[in-house]
C-alpha cells in the first residue's frame, strides 16, 4: 500500500515537470515531436533509476559514516555526470541498439535537475533504498506521462495560426499551464 | 564590447530568463512571491559572480578536456557555500526555496557563462559578466515572482494592494507559474523588437 501511495503521488499528484517545476529545460526542448519525447523519456528513466540508487548508497555508507554529510551536492553532481558518461560508454558496447535510441540524449540528462533534484528528494524524505528505487522510477513515468502528452498537444499546436508574440516559448509555457491546471485535478487522491 | 554594456547586456539585451530561456526550473519552483524570488536570484548571483571568478583565475591551469567536470566542482563549492550560509543566516527563506538552491549547481546559465565568457576572459570582465548576468536573472525572478504575488494574492513585497478575495490564487499555484511566464516571454518579445 505504501508503495502504491508512493507512485501515485509521484507520477500524478505531485508531478515532477508540472507541480514540481524539475526537468523544465527537456520538458520544453525536446517535446516538438513524439518519438524523440519517448527516447528522452526511456534514457531518463534508465539513468535517474542508477543514479538514485548509486547516489543513496554513497550517502549512507560514504558521506555519513565519514561525518561530511555536506559534501552531498558536490558528491552527487559528480557522481551522476561520471554516471552518465559510464552508462553512454557500456550502452555502446553492450546493447547497440538501444544506444542507437537514447544516445543523444545522455549527454543532456547530466544537467536534467530532475536527476539531481530525486537523489536529494529521497535523502530529505528519509526514504529506504527500495522507497527510493520505487520513488525514482514512478517519478520518470510521470516525467514520461507528462513529456509526452505535451509532445502530442505541440504536434498540433504547430498547424494552429498564432499571434507573432507568442510563437515558440510563450506559447508553450501556457500549453503546460493548462497541463498543470488538468494535473492539479489529481489533488487530494493521497 | 565596453565594461558598461558588457554589464547592462544582462538585463533586457541577453536577460538570461526571458531572452536565453535558462533556468527555467527556479524560475518558476521558486517565484510564489517577489521576495522569493529575489532571493533566489541574489544567490544565484553570488554563486555566479564567485564561480566567474575562480573559473577566470584558473582557466589556463586547467586541461581542456577535463574542464567541464572541473567548472562543475568549483560551481558545486560555492553552492554549497550559498546553501549552508542560506541554512545559518536566513533559515525562512532557505525552507521557502528548499530543494532549488543545491539545484543552483545544473542551472545552465552558471555552467554557461563559465564555458561561454569566463574561459575565455580576464577576471575583471568575468566578474562584471557575471554580476550583470546574475542582476537580469534576479531582476527577472523578482519580476515573475511580483506579477504572480500580485496576481495571486494581491500583494507585492508584503504589502497589501488589494484585498485577497479579489485575487486568482492559481497564479501562486502551480499552473499559474506557466501562464505568468509565458505572457512575460512574449511581452519582454514584443519590447525587444521595438528596441
Amino acid at each position: 500500500m505504501e508503495y502504491i501511495i508512493i507512485i501515485i503521488s509521484a507520477v500524478f499528484v505531485n508531478n515532477i515537470v508540472l507541480a514540481k517545476f524539475l526537468g523544465i529545460c527537456p520538458f520544453l526542448g525536446v517535446s516538438s515531436k513524439v518519438e524523440t519525447s519517448v527516447g528522452m523519456s526511456g534514457a531518463v528513466l534508465f539513468v535517474i533509476t542508477i543514479a538514485t540508487i548509486v547516489t543513496y548508497l554513497i550517502m549512507h555508507y560514504v558521506l555519513i559514516p565519514l561525518g561530511i554529510g555536506y559534501m552531498q551536492t558536490v558528491a552527487y553532481i559528480l557522481v551522476i555526470a561520471a554516471l552518465v558518461q559510464m552508462v553512454e560508454i557500456i550502452l555502446k558496447k553492450a546493447s547497440p541498439s538501444l544506444y542507437q535510441a537514447l544516445g543523444v540524449f545522455l549527454p543532456l540528462i547530466t544537467t536534467n535537475c530532475a536527476i539531481l533534484g530525486v537523489a536529494i528528494l529521497v535523502i530529505q524524505n528519509d526514504f529506504n533504498l527500495l522507497q527510493s528505487v520505487v520513488f525514482a522510477i514512478a517519478t520518470a513515468i510521470g516525467f514520461a506521462l507528462a513529456l509526452i502528452i505535451f509532445a502530442g498537444i505541440r504536434e498540433s499546436l504547430d498547424l494552429v495560426e498564432l499571434p507573432k508574440g507568442m510563437k515558440g516559448a510563450p506559447i508553450a509555457l501556457v500549453v503546460a499551464g493548462i497541463l498543470a491546471l488538468a494535473f492539479m485535478g489529481f489533488t487530494g487522491i493521497v | 564590447m565596453s565594461q558598461l554594456t558588457n554589464f547592462t547586456k544582462g538585463f533586457v539585451k541577453e536577460n538570461p530568463l526571458f531572452v536565453l530561456l535558462l533556468g527555467m526550473c527556479p524560475a518558476l519552483g521558486t517565484t510564489t512571491s517577489a521576495l522569493n524570488g529575489l532571493g533566489m536570484g541574489l544567490a544565484t548571483t553570488f554563486v555566479l559572480v564567485m564561480a566567474n571568478i575562480s573559473i577566470s583565475m584558473v582557466k589556463n591551469v586547467i586541461p581542456a578536456k577535463v574542464r567541464i567536470p572541473s567548472f562543475i566542482v568549483i560551481i558545486a563549492s560555492f553552492v554549497t557555500i550559498v546553501d549552508l550560509s542560506m541554512a545559518g543566516f536566513l533559515p525562512a527563506l532557505h525552507a521557502q526555496l528548499g530543494l532549488f538552491i543545491p539545484l543552483i549547481v545544473v542551472n545552465c546559465i552558471v555552467l554557461g557563462r563559465a564555458e561561454a565568457f569566463a574561459s575565455k576572459n580576464t577576471i575583471g570582465s568575468s566578474a562584471i559578466d557575471g554580476l550583470g548576468m546574475g542582476l537580469g536573472f534576479s531582476f527577472a525572478l523578482a519580476l515573475l515572482g511580483a506579477v504572480r504575488e500580485v496576481l495571486g494574492s494581491g500583494k507585492v513585497f508584503n504589502i497589501t494592494l488589494f484585498p485577497d478575495k479579489y485575487a486568482m490564487l492559481v497564479f501562486v499555484l502551480a499552473p499559474g507559474a506557466f501562464f505568468a511566464l509565458g505572457y512575460l516571454i512574449s511581452i519582454m518579445n514584443r519590447i525587444a523588437k521595438k528596441n
